[in-house]
């Protein structure tokens, strides 16, 4: 399962695209892309809409969360930098 | 210090205003994100995983009380409460607004600062030692050269699309404090048998993917000659630099190419041709120049205090350093206190920094390469009253140089460059080592640790650096021993191979602990792996991993 993800144009966060064709920080309610040839367009659309999003792009999704081998850049994406805890620098994908 | 003039002012707000305009264009979408991209990054702006970075540009270090309170404001109003600086003395926001950043420039313009150059293909922020003007094994104040060539590398038209990012440093002390050897250009400051000074010129050195060493080219410029010595250097760089490869485009390939004797001759040659031009330096330009960087007047009588507290004496222990004018001292501020974030620091806290500086620092403070500050000049009078305020701000940790005062590059945390984190693994090894009590006992040594290959964090020239890779999804760190910044430069080696990063602060302390068990009287961390080469450090490391 993929779906799409950018910076916001105007302050840089981290957004996802909906079903809809809007941009929201809300993973859960991002578009589920099951298929390549559908992820591709819907990421056309995406990269037609630059006044929106910098830099789309597609990433892997697992259980509702970040996966693939970009699972931990994702994931910092996703709940923002885990400096203030140490613990979770010891967690490997499985207990993270 | 250096204030801007007509000139400085001018060249400053008109970009400003065209940035303000390039950016209102990329948002009503006149521009694409490949044409605003190279424009935002021209003024210091990058887009990292989270928001965009602002990088501000602290010339060769050197802060006023008025430009930290202005920095603290930036942090508190544009940004979520803190900055960061960097090991190229500069600092960063971390969360700004792309709306937002115009406003922020003007408000960093009415004190004198910008973003111009701190990113791109340019001559980037001169750095020098962050004592300059200060330390007591002086031979010259770097500041006023690193000015002098901050004036001349600014917009200069020639050198704005380099090959690569180009990186000066200037160092007037005995002791290298600037890392001149890992530097495109490195000038030390010296005197020949006359007693003139003038500079000793290393070129080609740098960390990143592939780590040199510099080479020393020539061994005496005249300072008149400075500007047209550097100029043929970039000319030569500018023409055979290698653009068609990122990975081979800086100036420590092409020295190493076509060898630093053939660079030096080209150099020379090239310079042949404009050595007596219009951009000799005049006596009176260099004169104008270093007034604006006056020596503090001594403080007769004012001795280092003698005290009970031991939080004071040990941070005095640690923190202070001589100074060159009778009665004054430096102190570090560490901006690493156990388990932080290295290089971190509040808006309270730069206005703390501020207060401290204006009342008892003759107005300025320094940044330095090690992510941390210092009070240049501070009456010994003075140094539990900065001491008090300091703890009060909850930036009086005493370990300046020690174990726990790690260097760390923002990493996975925040940069897109990134494959790996490094400030957590920094917060490991800074938690365990305090746990264990080691710091005072291992004594000078030093930590840094990078989460890519290009090194912001300096881990090629630590006595032990951490190297942040990425496996199929999984962060390993390599460990190098042996790296070192100063005088005696040399580049760390991989000991075998990388950690998870649950074993990383472990595996550090038992190769601390082997220093302790086999070290000689008096002899550093970095004494004793010479001495005894990598095999028991590298046994320590890996031997519960």
């Amino acid at each position: 399962m993929k779906t799409i993800t950018a910076n916001r144009l105007t302050d840089g966060r981290v957004i996802y695209r909906t079903a809809e064709g809007e941009w929201t920080e809300d993973l859960a309610r991002a578009e589920r892309l099951a298929d390549d040839a559908t992820a591709e367009a819907r990421l056309a659309e995406a990269e037609a809409e630059p006044a929106i999003a910098v830099g789309p792009y597609l990433i892997e999704i697992e259980d509702d969360a970040p996966g693939g081998q970009k699972w931990r850049r994702e994931g910092i994406r996703l709940t923002g930098p885990t400096t203030g805890s140490t613990k979770t620098v010891n967690a490997s994908r499985k207990a993270a | 210090m250096y204030k801007y003039d007509t000139y400085d002012h001018q060249m400053v707000r008109e970009r400003i205003a065209e940035f303000r305009d390039q950016v209102e264009r990329r948002i009503d979408g006149r521009l694409t994100e490949d044409q605003f991209k190279p424009l935002r990054l021209m003024n210091g702006v990058y887009l990292q995983l989270h928001a965009y970075m602002l990088r501000v540009a602290i010339p060769y270090g050197t802060m006023n009380s008025a430009q930290l309170r202005v920095l603290g404001r930036i942090a508190r109003e544009y940004d979520k409460g803190y900055g960061h600086f960097t090991t190229r003395t500069n600092i960063q926001y971390n969360w700004p607004a792309l709306t937002d950043i115009p406003d922020i420039l003007d408000e960093l313009a009415a004190v004198e600062m910008h973003a111009i150059q701190t990113s791109g293909n340019c001559i980037r922020n001169v750095t020098t030692d962050p004592f300059a003007g200060a330390a007591a094994d002086e031979l010259e104040d770097g500041r006023p050269w690193a000015e002098i060539i901050r004036q001349w590398s600014t917009f200069h038209p020639e050198f704005t699309f380099l090959p690569r990012k180009f990186k000066i440093a200037v160092n007037g002390a005995s002791e290298d404090r600037a890392g001149l050897r890992v530097h495109d250009i490195g000038l030390q400051l010296v005197k020949n048998e006359a007693g003139e000074t003038g500079f000793e010129v290393w070129v080609g050195g740098g960390q990143g993917r592939t780590p040199r060493l510099g080479h020393r080219i020539r061994d005496f410029l005249e300072p008149r000659d400075l500007l047209s010595y550097l100029t043929a250097i970039l000319r030569v760089y500018n023409q055979h630099g290698r653009r068609d490869n990122l990975y081979k485009a800086r100036i420590k390939m092409l020295v190493e190419a076509i060898g630093p004797e053939e660079f030096a001759r080209q150099t020379e040659a090239e310079w042949d041709e404009i050595r007596d031009s219009n951009l000799v330096l005049p006596a009176e330009e260099i004169a104008r120049i270093r007034a604006f960087f006056d020596e503090p007047p001594a403080a007769t009588g004012s001795a280092i205090p003698a005290t009970g507290r031991a939080d004071f004496a040990a941070w005095l222990r640690r923190n202070r350093r001589d100074h060159k004018v009778e009665g004054l001292s430096s102190v570090v501020i560490s901006l690493k206190p156990i388990g932080g974030t290295p290089g971190d620091i509040t808006d309270v806290q730069l206005e703390a920094v501020a207060d401290l500086a204006e009342k008892f620092g003759f107005d300025e403070a320094r940044a330095t390469p090690d992510q941390n500050l210092v009070l240049p000049h501070v009456r010994n009078s003075d140094l539990e009253a900065v001491f008090d305020g300091l703890v009060a701000a909850g930036l009086a940790t005493a370990n300046a140089g020690l174990a726990t005062d790690i260097v760390a590059c923002p990493g996975l945390d925040y940069c897109a460059l990134a494959n790996a984190r490094s400030i957590p693994i920094a917060q490991s090894i800074s938690n365990l080592i305090e746990a264990e009590g080691l710091s005072d006992q291992v004594g000078d040594v030093t930590i840094k640790i990078d989460g890519c290959i290009n090194a912001c964090g300096h881990h090629h020239v630590a006595h032990i650096g951490v190297l942040g890779v990425d496996k199929r999804g999984e962060e390993f760190y390599q460990i190098t021993l042996g790296g070192n910044f100063g005088k005696d430069a040399s580049i760390g080696n991989i000991v075998g191979k990388g950690l998870a990063g649950e074993d990383v602060p472990a595996a550090i302390v038992r190769a601390l602990n082997t220093y302790l068990e086999i070290r000689n009287e008096k002899e550093r961390f970095i004494d004793t792996l010479r001495r005894v080469g990598p095999d028991a450090f590298k046994e320590s490391i890996y031997a519960a991993a």
